[in-house]
């Protein structure tokens, strides 16, 4: 098992600047101040095959090619922290432990986009982990690692956190930059990309938490070795945030190839299934991706065995694959019901939608409506068509892909699970019965 | 608009709301991380800390001051606090108790809490008890779905909740309760 961003996890200190050193951290930072070029980074970032931690899976290296680098225009990095994507907490957890990892990985980045001030957007409900974060970097403005001629280089960098206030939305990478900007978070349409007008009209670069984290390891080690782990063009390492109905939840490092089976059953990663119950679904990649029947997760159509790869999870395309998304692992068991969960997720969407279009604001709340149908015992057979044509109306027809978001788990529910639909239809009393939660003790209420 | 601040009128020269002396140093700190001219981008921070300093719900006169501290419009500060769900435009009570109600939290009990703690403290999700000790909001999921089920109170998560464990910390926030409100005030940041 090849580590990287979690290998000194368990050190105790690690939060702290001169344990984080005595580690090997900033190592890179030097390197990459004292032996290398702006240019000569973003090389290693496009040899590493790195690609974007938040979602989407953009080759980082390319994305930082496409900056523009006017003269006497400022330019800007923000990471994106905020992290609130149903499924995941893994940028959560490594800001939280190791706080100097996505520092370190700041500044080098920044240094290598020539940005002079840079901004950690975070979401607003981590509090403690924003003074974890302004913590580390007051640390590193003490020790010379940042502000004015960081280790004699003549490179000088101001790198702030900035809190949200709440909304799944500013997620989305323009939306985060209205945000930043002071304004609600409404997804700008594009062109321009940031890359070219984004924070203030000036060109910004936005880059994940775990993306950026991964930098300074690129630099360390190269771009070649860091592209000969992992598969094809699934290279390095990624965090999986695995919970759910599993043994042993948490966030795992894993080298992308890692075949899912293993993943999912064996005590080094999550253990099998709670109460030894049968895997009914699962859904890999945070809430926004299609949910998969277990069978076809563990294996593809053609009978491959999958792999957590970009690649291997989105083989067969919607029909039969999914994606690896942003690593939100959700594992559900024999007792969960698909439909209700989609109307727990319906739900989250319709509430999250930033309004803008008409497609997502409406056509999640119908979503939402319907499904409830179901959860009432009072839907019938043309609900689920009617559930169908909503969700394929709004995919490709809004400023952001929150709409598509809400439309694909809608219709991968459909998909692999239109029994289930209509046995509720038939039999209205038995989702009515489902309690696919665990009954946390002897103090329960009375649910009805 | 918020809804209850419909047919209120605009005034900027109000001067009944005045934050701490170490609240406004924070805030025009906040203020200097932004270039010249963009300091309507401290919005959201000078918010939270207004928040903090205005018994946890931002009513339409302390959204004005902020809008006078960061020299813009009034309208300005409304727009920003409705669209957010960390700002309470209503008041609230000492304690707001924000339970995790999405997918991975829900498939592990977060329903059983939520209908637990109405119980428990005899309120409705988005009720505030009668002796104004208590808000119970449902919120969507914060990053801690490996813990589930679980609940947020001020800065603090607490996770893999039971119901005793809830019943538990219900209790000690009546005795404890400023250890459970929101710290922005607090904060020391570096300039
Ligand atoms: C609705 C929505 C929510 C998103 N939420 C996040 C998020 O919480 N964190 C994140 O890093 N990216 C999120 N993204 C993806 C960002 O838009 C963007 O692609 C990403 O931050 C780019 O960084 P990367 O290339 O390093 O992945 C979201 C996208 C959408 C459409
Ligand atoms: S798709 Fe939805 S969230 Fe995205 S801009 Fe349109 S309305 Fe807003
Ligand atoms: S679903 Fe509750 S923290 Fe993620």
């Amino acid at each position: 098992m090849k580590r990287l961003l979690l290998q000194h996890i368990d050190v105790p200190g690690i939060d702290t600047l001169s344990v984080y050193r005595e580690h090997g951290g900033y190592k890179a930072l030097e390197k990459a101040l004292k032996d290398m070029k702006p240019d000569d980074i973003t090389e290693e970032v496009k040899k590493s095959g790195l690609r974007g931690r938040g979602g989407a899976g953009f080759p980082t290296g390319l994305k930082w090619s496409f900056l523009a680098k006017p003269e006497g225009v400022e330019r800007y990095l923000v990471c994106n922290a905020d992290e609130s994507e149903p499924g995941t907490f893994k940028d959560r957890f490594l800001m939280s432990k190791i706080p100097h990892a996505l520092i370190e990985g700041m500044i080098v980045s920044s240094f290598a986009l020539g940005a002079k001030t840079s901004y950690i957007y975070i979401r607003g409900e981590l509090l403690y982990v924003y003074h974890i974060l302004e913590k580390a970097i007051a640390e590193a403005y003490d020790a010379g690692l940042l502000g004015k001629n960081i280790m004699g280089s003549g490179y000088s960098l101001d790198l702030y956190v900035h809190p949200g206030g709440g909304a799944y939305i500013c997620g989305e990478e323009t939306a985060l930059i209205e945000s930043l900007e002071g304004k609600r978070g409404n997804p700008r349409i594009k062109p321009p990309f940031p890359a070219v007008k984004g924070l203030w009209q000036s060109p910004t670069v936005v880059n994940n938490v775990e993306t950026i984290s991964a930098v300074p390891h690129i630099v360390n080690m190269g771009g070649d070795a860091y592209a000969a782990i992992g598969v094809g063009k699934s290279t390095g390492t990624k965090l999986i945030s695995a919970c759910g109905h599993i043994k042993k939840p948490g966030v795992y490092e894993i080298e992308l190839g890692l075949p899912v089976e293993e993943f999912l059953f064996s005590d080094e990663y999550c253990g099998g299934i709670r109460n030894d119950k049968k895997l009914k679904a699962v859904v890999a990649g945070g809430s926004s991706v299609p949910i998969l029947p277990g069978e076809l997760f563990l294996k593809t159509a053609n009978g491959e065995p999958r792999l957590m790869s970009y690649e291997s999870l989105s083989d067969g395309g919607f029909a039969t694959g999914t994606m690896l998304g942003s690593g939100g692992f959700i594992v559900m068991d024999e007792d969960t019901s698909v439909v209700k969960n989609l109307w727990n997720f319906t739900r989250f969407y319709h509430h999250e939608s930033c309004g803008q279009c008409s497609p997502c604001r409406e056509g999640t709340g119908w979503m939402e409506k319907v499904l409830h149908k179901f959860l009432e015992g009072h839907a019938n057979m043309n609900d689920i068509d009617l559930l169908w044509d909503i969700q394929s109306k709004i995919e490709g027809k809004t400023i952001c892909p929150l709409g598509e978001a809400a439309s694909w788990p809608v219709a991968s529910a459909i998909r692999h699970f239109r029994s289930e639909f209509e046995d509720y239809v038939k039999n209205p009393q038995k989702i009515k019965d489902v309690k696919h939660y665990y009954r946390v003790n002897n103090l329960d209420p009375v649910i009805n | 608009m918020p809804d209850n601040y419909t047919g209120y009128k605009m005034d900027t020269n109000n001067t009944n709301i005045n934050f701490s002396e170490e609240a406004l140093q924070l805030m025009h700190k906040i203020m200097r991380r932004y270039p010249e001219g963009r300091q309507k981008s401290a919005i959201l921070p000078l918010l939270h800390i207004a928040q903090a300093e205005s018994e946890g719900w931002l009513s339409a006169p302390v959204m004005d001051k902020v809008a006078e501290i960061l020299k813009v419009q009034p309208i300005e500060v409304y727009e920003v606090a409705s669209f957010y769900t960390m700002f309470n435009l209503k008041p609230v009570g000492k304690c707001v108790i924000e339970v995790c109600r999405t997918g991975p939290c829900w498939l592990l009990g977060a329903e059983d809490i939520v209908k637990f703690i109405e119980r428990k403290l005899n309120i409705k999700e988005g009720e505030t008890t009668a002796d104004g000790m208590f808000t119970l909001k449902t919120v969507e999921c914060l990053a801690s779905c490996g813990s589930a089920p679980m609940m947020q109170v001020g800065e603090k998560y607490h996770e893999h909740l039971t119901c005793e464990k809830v019943d538990e910390l219900l209790d000690d926030y009546r005795v404890n309760t400023n250890e459970h409100i929101s710290h922005w005030a607090k904060d020391k940041i570096k300039a």
